[in-house]
């Protein structure tokens, strides 16, 4: 009985602390704060013998963004800087030349696009161009469908984007459908 | 004197630490469910570009990763200072690419595979050649989902603000 009472001794937790700590330490050096994000692309599939294309798109019909080896950027035979390249797109994709599209507000310039669904936009670079200047360019061009489909959203329903039900993504995709198309890359920068 | 004498005598009570394991054990937690291990050791210098139009990665077993840049100064004796592209462990030539991405598509389940995603980590000062290069390695793999990974950026001001 009397050893019954006594019991177990309890155990001191007073390192637990610690050891807490121990590990805590130990996760905070190999953590890495970072989420991975970034551009999603899609690849056009690879054909060992490309067919050359009958159909002829008018040359208003495409937006040519050529970008060289020194970082420069030639739009539609012009040259601009890429703080301008979105808003380009965007009156571009949204020009609505043929009269076609209702839900256009562009100028309706007949030497630019017919309509979002005629309207191609080409990128085009060299091989000496930096990664970093591609991804502004590619961020430029995705933002710029971005933009204009985020503007259809809320006109239509009422919500930005990517707050729509998968249907109406769909409907929207539709009215701006993503044509981004990319050349092989040119190399005149001579590396 | 005497009274404040007698004041010093009597300190504050200590604070009390029993609570502090509790603190330190949520840390703790905290940081072992954010916390994603380092795969891989990295052999090249990657500076990601920084974008605004950015999609978060989902499905990390799905994601598989290519990374290009220079190779770090302590194996530059070895390799040079051209970007070079790292896949796992280890330097490789731009043809290992494709077997590297069939191995890895093995890897995830047959129903799930047409979902891979290529995770391309690219130091910002490597030239586009070498990225063609490799995406039309990729292209030939058949892996065309392809991310271009980079940091966010608040606005586009601060993308193009020149560091």
């Amino acid at each position: 009985m009397a050893r019954n009472k006594r019991g177990i001794p309890e155990i001191n937790a007073g390192s637990m602390a610690d050891i807490a700590f121990l590990l805590l330490i130990f996760f905070l050096v190999t953590t890495t704060m970072d989420v991975d994000k970034g551009i999603n692309r899609k690849l056009p599939p690879w054909e060992p013998n490309p067919e050359q294309e009958d159909n002829v798109i008018k040359e208003k019909n495409i937006f040519t963004v050529l970008v060289n080896a020194s970082d420069n950027l030639l739009v539609e035979n012009e040259y601009m800087d890429v703080t301008q390249l979105r808003e380009a797109a965007i009156r571009f994709l949204d020009n609505n030349g043929d009269g076609t599209c209702s839900y256009c507000e562009g100028l309706r310039d007949p030497l630019s696009s017919d309509n979002p669904d005629k309207a191609i936009i080409s990128l085009q670079n060299d091989r000496g161009t930096s990664y970093e200047m591609y991804i502004k360019v590619q961020n430029e061009l995705v933002g710029a469908y971005t933009d204009i489909r985020n503007r259809a959203a809320e006109k239509r329903y009422g919500r930005p984007f990517d707050k729509l039900g998968e249907e109406q993504q769909k409907q929207i995709q539709e009215m701006y459908p993503q044509k981004l198309s990319e050349a092989e890359p040119l190399n005149l920068g001579g590396k | 004197m005497a009274h404040i004498r007698k004041k010093k005598k009597k300190e504050l009570p200590p604070v009390s630490t029993a609570s502090l394991p509790d603190i330190v054990f949520m840390l703790l937690f905290f940081f072992m469910v954010t916390t994603v291990m380092r795969e891989v050791d990295l052999k090249v210098k990657v500076v990601k570009p920084r974008a605004t139009e950015i999609q978060k990665l989902e499905r990390k077993s799905l994601v598989t990763y290519l990374y290009v840049g220079k190779p770090l100064p302590k194996y530059q004796s070895l390799v040079g200072t051209e970007p070079r592209l790292q896949l796992n462990d280890s330097f490789a030539k731009i043809d290992d690419i494709q077997s590297f991405v069939v191995t890895e598509r093995e890897k995830i389940n047959e129903a799930e595979q047409p979902l891979m995603t290529v995770s391309i980590k690219a130091d910002k000062e490597v030239k586009m050649g070498l990225i063609t290069d490799i995406k039309l390695e990729l292209r030939k793999a058949q892996a065309l989902k392809i991310n271009y990974s980079t940091n966010p950026a608040s606005s586009t001001d601060e993308m193009f603000r020149r560091f």
